[in-house]
């Protein structure tokens, strides 16, 4: 199918960029890999209080810390669209009979490539600092996916956003405003059974947390599955959603032109 | 491929209006035989980008019926995109590609394949002397270089209809001049169609067999560059003020003097037509000098462009690009 195929070949262009400049993944890493290892040191000891299911920090935080980078990383991906319709390539594609779907998912794809390896990392980095699971074969594949359907979602969103507002200083703004109350919205850092009630109430629409909650939950030992499939089909439902918005924008750009 | 069969354009009363009211086109016509070159000349804003959007299927017109290659624009969008190549004014360049990568993503979208597409990116990286700097990124080609790829990538398909949308804006004159001897060369060997639109006069002369003048969105004038020309009776004078002057003295000066007509006056210049330039120069000079107005310059010339444009729009070239900074640029 042409969709198909042109969307591969789009996702290589943009993953043979990325190849180009791999200190872009160490770059990208050193934010999350600072919260993992100061917040980590940071809140040790708040296991000790009841709520978190296990008596290491560190094992609490890592899958909150892949799912806050999967977060950014979505969020900031419409800058690279803004680029792209800057230099009129774009528009350059708009002129091929290449699938117009596939210009948005080939974005959407190399990002969930380029940032599924970077949760890699940061699931290795947990480990060496003492991480441990009860089912780590079930529970981190899942993780992953959790990871990928999150930049999924907010990349289709920040490239929906890029489409309308066409200026990186929005993005910038936007971006800014929004995902760091995300991470603090959600039971990233603290159990949510600890939170107060408002923000337990506000975490609960908070794709962060379905996300996170599946993947700790899919860890456990004794995983409750009805837990974790809800969330993910939640997710999952958002990510389809946020798609269909990515599109809509999409199609009001190529009116716009 | 069969694509030499209908390779021709024809534009009937396009009409397009941008949300926020700027009139981009108001009834432009204008037919292009198949295998020839033809220029839509005009300044910015005088809608030659807008009548490429319309052309090449990137954006609708709100009234008129387009025709490229036989069909129909609005109707039938995607078979028209199969059979023509558009340089954009804009480069559209990934310069975090090679230029290999570039050609290759290109024809992959039409559909080409392997050793067949591998083979037209040997031919056309050779064609535009690109072959040496092919696998290097893009980010480190020149303006001409890049320009020369977006012909490349234009080319890929082997299009019936290629568009250039003002391809040497921006350009160097050494690579302007390179990238003329490749569209002559295009356009002779190859038997495509070519529509250019560009805002040089010299542009327009130098590679295109028919001229259309565009001013306001409209059609004003068409023909060969030399036809053009020569429905021009009499030189072109032109007198030069070092300040800005009373149109009405101007004027009443100038229509003293015999043998001239068409007289344009604008700010700091008068432009006019003589029968006969080198021996009208001195009388208008003095009929200036009589009515008390200082001239900076004379020139007398053959007719150019630049005179049928000004004696079609009542308007001289450079006027009308640096009257339009207005609404949005670049359309």
């Amino acid at each position: 199918m042409k969709l198909i195929r042109d969307s591969l070949y789009m996702t290589q262009r943009h993953l043979m960029a990325l190849w180009r400049q791999p200190f872009w993944i160490v770059f990208m890493l050193v934010q999350p890999v600072i919260w993992l290892a100061l917040y980590g040191q940071l809140f040790r000891r708040v296991v000790e209080l009841p709520g978190f299911h296990t008596t290491s920090y560190v094992s609490f935080l890592m899958p909150g810390v892949v799912v806050t980078n999967a977060l950014f990383a979505g969020g900031w991906q419409g800058m690279g669209i803004i680029a792209d319709l800057e230099r009129g390539i774009i528009d350059r594609f708009l002129l091929t009979p290449v699938s117009r779907p596939a210009i948005i998912a080939g974005r959407i794809l190399s990002l969930c490539v380029g940032g599924g390896v970077q949760s890699l990392i940061l699931i290795g980095l947990g480990f060496v600092m003492g991480a441990r699971y009860g089912s780590p074969w079930i529970g981190l594949p899942l993780l992953v996916a959790a990871s990928m359907l999150m930049m999924a979602a907010f990349g289709a969103l920040s490239n929906a956003m890029a489409l309308m507002v066409r200026k990186e200083e929005s993005v910038i703004g936007a971006s800014n405003m929004l995902l760091l109350p995300m991470t603090f919205l959600s039971p990233i850092y603290m159990a949510k059974a600890l939170m107060p009630e408002w923000m337990q109430k506000a975490a609960m629409a908070n794709p962060v947390t379905w996300a996170v909650e599946s993947g700790r939950e899919a860890l456990e030992a004794a995983p409750d599955w009805g837990r974790v499939i809800v969330r993910l089909m939640t997710l999952g439902a958002f990510t389809v959603l946020s798609l269909w918005v990515a599109t809509r924008a999409f199609r009001a750009y190529q009116r716009s032109v | 491929m069969e694509s030499q069969a209908v390779a021709a354009i024809r534009a009937e009363g396009l009409k397009k209006t941008y949300p926020g009211g700027v009139k981009a086109l108001d009834g432009l016509s204008f037919a292009v035989a198949p295998g020839t070159v033809y220029a839509l000349l005009g300044p910015n804003g005088a809608g030659k980008s807008t009548a490429v959007k319309v052309l090449t299927t990137l954006t609708q017109a709100d009234a008129g019926e387009a025709v490229v290659a036989g069909l129909d624009v609005r109707r039938r969008g995607a078979e028209v995109r199969r059979m023509i190549g558009c340089v954009a004014q804009k480069s559209g360049v990934d310069a975090n590609a090679t230029g290999r990568e570039n050609l290759r993503l290109q024809g992959r979208f039409y559909g080409m394949r392997g050793v067949e597409l591998e083979r037209r990116i040997d031919e056309l990286l050779a064609r535009f002397r690109l072959a040496e700097f092919a696998d290097k990124i893009s980010r480190t080609f020149s303006g001409g270089m890049q320009r020369k790829l977006d012909i490349a990538m234009g080319l890929i398909h082997r299009p019936a209809v290629l568009f250039l949308d003002e391809p040497t804006t921006g350009l160097d004159p050494e690579a302007r001049s390179s990238l003329w001897n490749e569209i002559s060369w295009l356009a002779g060997e190859s038997g495509i169609t070519i529509l250019l639109t560009t805002h040089y006069l010299e542009e327009a002369d130098k590679l295109a067999g028919r001229v259309g003048i565009v001013d306001r969105g409209r059609l004003v004038a068409e023909g060969t560059p030399e036809g053009l020309k020569s429905e021009l009776q009499g030189d072109a004078v032109q007198v030069e003020f070092g300040e800005p002057q009373k149109e009405a003295a101007v004027r009443a000066a100038l229509e003293r003097v015999a043998g001239i007509g068409e007289i344009v006056v604008e700010s700091q210049a008068v432009h006019a037509r003589a029968q006969h330039g080198a021996s009208a120069a001195p009388a208008i000079l003095s009929a200036l000098d009589q009515a008390g107005l200082r001239a900076m310059a004379v020139r007398i010339a053959r007719p150019s462009l630049d005179d049928v444009y000004l004696h079609y729009t009542g308007r001289s070239f450079q006027e009308a690009d640096a009257q339009l900074p207005m609404a949005g640029g670049k359309r």
